[in-house]
C-alpha cells in the first residue's frame, strides 16, 4: 500500500468519525472542534487530489471564519443544550433508516462506476501539469477569465451576507454612551463652556 | 490497491449521508443543523474536487470555490438569524419557531 493510499484511508477515516462526533457530541461547543478537525481532514483529501488551492482556502475561510463563527454563537447564546437533546433518539432509528439506505444508495453508484473513454472529449478546463503552472495559477488562469463574472457574483454574494448579517443583528440600545461625531464637531464654547465666577472664600 | 475516484465519492457519499442524519438526530437545535448542513456541503466539495481531479478539468475546482463562498454566506446569515432570533424568543429550540403562525 503506498504512502498516498494510507494518508487517504488516514484522512477519510478521521474526517469520517470526527463527522460523526459532530452530529453525536452533548456539548455543541465539541461539535463544533469536531467540525474543525473534519474541516482539517477533507483539507487533507484536498491536497491528496492535488487541489492545493482549496485545501488552505478550506482552512482559512472555514477553520479561520466559519468555525469561529459557530463557536462564537454557541458560547455567546445561554442556552441549555441538554434540554435541546431531550427526546433525540426519537427520531433516529429513522432517520439511521434513511441514511443507511442513502449511503447505501450513493455508495452503490459510485463504487461501480467507472468513466467512459469519450469523457475526455468533453473536458472544457484540462489543469496544466504541475511543474508548468501551480495549482493556484491554474486556478485563478480559469477564475479571472472564463468565470469572471460568476466570480463577480459570487463577491456580491459574500457583500450581501456581510451587510445581511450586520443589519440583522445590530441594534441600538438607549441607555448607552456612544460616539456622535456630528454632534461632537458642532460643539461650540458657548455651548460647552460655562464660566462662572466665584467669589473668594465661598465657593460655588 | 490504488485510490480512484470512487474512494473519494464514497468518502463523500458518507459525510452527506452523515450531515443528513445530523439533521435527524439534532432536530432540536438549529446550531447543530446548521452544522450538518455544512457537512453536507463539504461532502459536495469533496464529489467537486475529485471529479476536477480525476477528470483532469479545473472547472470542478472553480465551482468548489464557489460552494465554498456561498456555504460562508450561508453560515453568516444563519447564525445572525439565529442571534436575532434568540434575542426575541430567549431560546433556539426549532419548535419555537412559530411566531410567522398566523
Amino acid at each position: 500500500m503506498g504512502l498516498q493510499a494510507l494518508f487517504f484511508y488516514l484522512f477519510a477515516f478521521v474526517a469520517v468519525a470526527s463527522a460523526f462526533m459532530v452530529i453525536s457530541a452533548r456539548n455543541p461547543v465539541y461539535s463544533v472542534l469536531f467540525l474543525i478537525l473534519t474541516f482539517f481532514n477533507a483539507a487533507g483529501l484536498f491536497l491528496l487530489t492535488g487541489a492545493e488551492f482549496l485545501a488552505m482556502i478550506l482552512l482559512v475561510v472555514y477553520v479561520g471564519a466559519v468555525a469561529v463563527l459557530f463557536l462564537f454563537v454557541v458560547m455567546m447564546l445561554d442556552i441549555d443544550f441538554a434540554e435541546l437533546r431531550s427526546g433525540a433518539l426519537e427520531y433516529a432509528p429513522v432517520g439511521a433508516l434513511i441514511g443507511l439506505i442513502l449511503a447505501a444508495e450513493l455508495i452503490i453508484v459510485v463504487a461501480g462506476s467507472t468513466f467512459s473513454p469519450e469523457i475526455a472529449k468533453t473536458i472544457s478546463m484540462p489543469i496544466p501539469a504541475l511543474a508548468d503552472r501551480t495549482n493556484t495559477a491554474a486556478l485563478g488562469d480559469v477564475l479571472y477569465t472564463h468565470y469572471i463574472y460568476y466570480f463577480q457574483i459570487a463577491g456580491l454574494v459574500l457583500l450581501v451576507a456581510m451587510i445581511g448579517a450586520i443589519v440583522l443583528t445590530l441594534r441600538h440600545r438607549d441607555n448607552i454612551k456612544r460616539q456622535d461625531i456630528s454632534k461632537q464637531v458642532a460643539r461650540t464654547p458657548a455651548t460647552a463652556v460655562e464660566v462662572v465666577k466665584v467669589k473668594s472664600g465661598q465657593g460655588l | 490497491m490504488e485510490i480512484g475516484i470512487s474512494h473519494y465519492l464514497t468518502v463523500s457519499a458518507i459525510l452527506f449521508t452523515l450531515g443528513v442524519f445530523g439533521i435527524f438526530l439534532n432536530r432540536k437545535n438549529v446550531i447543530v443543523i446548521l452544522m450538518s448542513v455544512e457537512l453536507i456541503l463539504l461532502a459536495v466539495n469533496i464529489n467537486m474536487v475529485a471529479f476536477s481531479a480525476f477528470l483532469n478539468d479545473i472547472t470542478g475546482q472553480v465551482f468548489a470555490l464557489f460552494i465554498l463562498t456561498v456555504a460562508a454566506a450561508e453560515a453568516a446569515i444563519g447564525l445572525a438569524i439565529l442571534v436575532v432570533f434568540y434575542r426575541n424568543r430567549g431560546s433556539i429550540a426549532v419548535e419555537d419557531v412559530n411566531m410567522m403562525k398566523g
